[in-house]
């Protein structure tokens, strides 16, 4: 405990991005990125398709390396050290085992102590509204179950930063309602919650901030509220006529 | 009797070679190489054959039950040892990225047609005498037996454990990456992931080994009592025109290799069922 807690001293955040670029097969999906990401506020990205934001939250949380530019944490995360940032997928990604099993292999990976382990993964299960399942095969779960058993197993590891990729991308409105529950808990708990979505309503419920993508280019990066009323560029504003139709 | 049907040397039919020439030459008989089977009996013996083989069989024949017990061994032994090497091994393969690994994984791949009788051949040098590993004097033994299974099904298992786990690293790779797995940690947690499809996987294995011929035959020398298992009996009684024995031990080996693939489908189901 007294080494986590050193490390908590040392926060990961803000998160810089210098000139970040990514390309494969010498085509650029991202190109010339800078922006800085703070602690406490909720970051929305949005975008068209092809815009390069889930290669944007790829690039943050390590997944990719960019080929240009740095993506650098205040913080440092020593390799083979517990990861402090999590993220949760499109498709949420469960393995055969039980529900609680899922969470506690999880934390098995952050190097929790095993006898923690349980304790933990059933408070973040209690959070979730998942109690009732824990012994069931966690895929043969709804999706929406899926989806909230990944988010759960992101909030057990106790995250600095939570990255999401369109979470609620695949589910209908009741069960998008309570995983917006759970990320807004999550982020009441302290975590900071970069969210990428479609969903010009949920960025606003869930959203503090936008970061506008358009062809591989950060295009805004600007609060929320601006950003739907008063958008600066051209592309923002037909974004944003494009999508407004749907609500 | 159909002598003059067989060839003579020269490849004339004897009764044409003159009256001479037989006079001075002894009659030779005919070359017939041993492991040619006996000239085959009319229906009636193949009936009382079978009626033999299944009285063998459900009446508990002592010879043939020590044969199957010995391949069921042999077979369980190398394919122990086999999975326990392979399948980390697959799996590794499946999700480290190494240079030479396309290499690595087309040449595996080639090695799932591996003949039977070239491995045999290869363990038996390791193992005799003059070989290497001659000081551990197994060859002709259930030992040699099992090394020579286990070289067999052991490419066999690391490449069909190689294909699951690299389909389902697919799906995986990005989240077990976001949770801070290595290689090493990956590879174990998607063996673990997999476990019901991988039993189908030693299954596969445990039918190549039981039912495989010739490196046993080379390495074990079908020893009566000592290495003889089910398939080298087989070939054995077959060409001594012992029809009952093999037929018996035909039944069996069948029997085992469906019993096999009748469990590994339940199984599937019942997994499929349970988690999806």
């Amino acid at each position: 405990m007294a080494e986590i807690a050193t490390e908590r001293r040392a926060p990961l955040l803000p998160l810089s991005l210098t000139d970040v670029g990514w390309s494969v097969g010498g085509q650029p999906i991202l190109a010339g990125v800078n922006c800085s990401l703070v602690a406490g506020t909720r970051t929305v990205v949005l975008g068209p398709n092809g815009a390069g934001k889930s290669v944007l939250l790829r690039l943050c949380h390590g997944l990719l390396q960019p080929t240009q530019g740095e993506v650098r944490w205040s913080g440092t995360e020593r390799a083979g050290a517990p990861r402090r940032q999590a993220m949760v997928f499109q498709r949420p990604v469960l393995f055969r085992r039980s529900v609680l099993g899922n969470i506690t292999f999880a934390l098995g990976l952050a190097g929790v102590d095993r006898r923690e382990r349980r304790d933990r993964a059933l408070s973040a299960l209690g959070r979730a509204g998942l109690a009732a399942l824990r012994d069931r095969p966690a895929r043969v779960l709804s999706g929406g179950e899926q989806q909230r058993l990944a988010l759960a197993r992101a909030w057990s590891l106790e995250p600095e930063v939570l990255f999401l990729d369109e979470p609620t991308a695949n589910l209908d409105p009741g069960a998008t309602r309570e995983i917006e529950a759970v990320i807004e808990a999550i982020h009441a708990a302290g975590t900071k919650i970069v969210l990428v979505t479609h969903n010009l309503g949920q960025a606003r419920r869930l959203g503090d901030e936008v970061l506008f993508l358009d062809r591989g280019r950060l295009i805004e990066h600007t609060a929320i509220d601006r950003f739907l009323t008063q958008p600066v560029s051209a592309e923002a504003a037909a974004y944003l006529k494009g999508e407004l139709p749907w609500h | 009797m159909h002598d003059s049907a067989y060839l003579a040397p020269e490849g004339r039919r004897l009764d044409s070679v003159n009256a001479g020439a037989r006079l001075r030459r002894p009659r030779l008989p005919p070359a017939v190489p041993a492991h040619v089977p006996a000239p085959v009996p009319p229906m009636n013996t193949f009936g009382l054959a079978f009626a033999e083989a299944l009285r063998m069989v459900f009446h508990g024949d002592a010879t043939l039950a020590a044969i199957v017990l010995l391949s069921l061994r042999v077979s369980a032994a190398s394919i122990a040892i086999a999975t326990l090497v392979a399948m980390p091994l697959g799996a590794l393969l499946a999700v480290a990225s190494f240079r030479g690994q396309r290499p690595v994984i087309v040449t595996l791949n080639a090695l799932l047609g591996l003949p039977s009788v070239v491995v045999g051949l290869a363990v038996y040098l390791l193992l005799s005498r003059a070989g290497p590993l001659g000081s551990l004097g197994i060859l002709f033994t259930p030992a040699a037996m099992v090394v020579a299974q286990a070289v067999l099904v052991t490419p066999l298992i690391a490449a069909l454990t190689r294909q699951l786990v690299s389909d389902a690293w697919v799906e995986t790779n990005e989240q077990l990456r976001s949770l801070g797995a290595g290689p090493l940690a990956s590879a174990l947690a998607l063996l673990f992931d997999l476990r019901y499809s991988l039993v189908t996987v030693v299954l596969a294995g445990f039918g190549r080994a039981v039912s495989e011929v010739g490196a046993v035959m080379i390495v074990g020398g079908n020893i009566d009592g000592v290495t003889r298992v089910m398939t080298t009996a087989i070939a054995l009684e077959t060409s001594k025109g012992d029809l009952p024995l093999a037929l018996g031990l035909g039944l069996v080996l069948l029997a085992i290799v469906l019993a096999i693939n009748v469990v590994a489908h339940l199984l599937r189901e019942a997994v499929q069922r349970r988690h999806g």
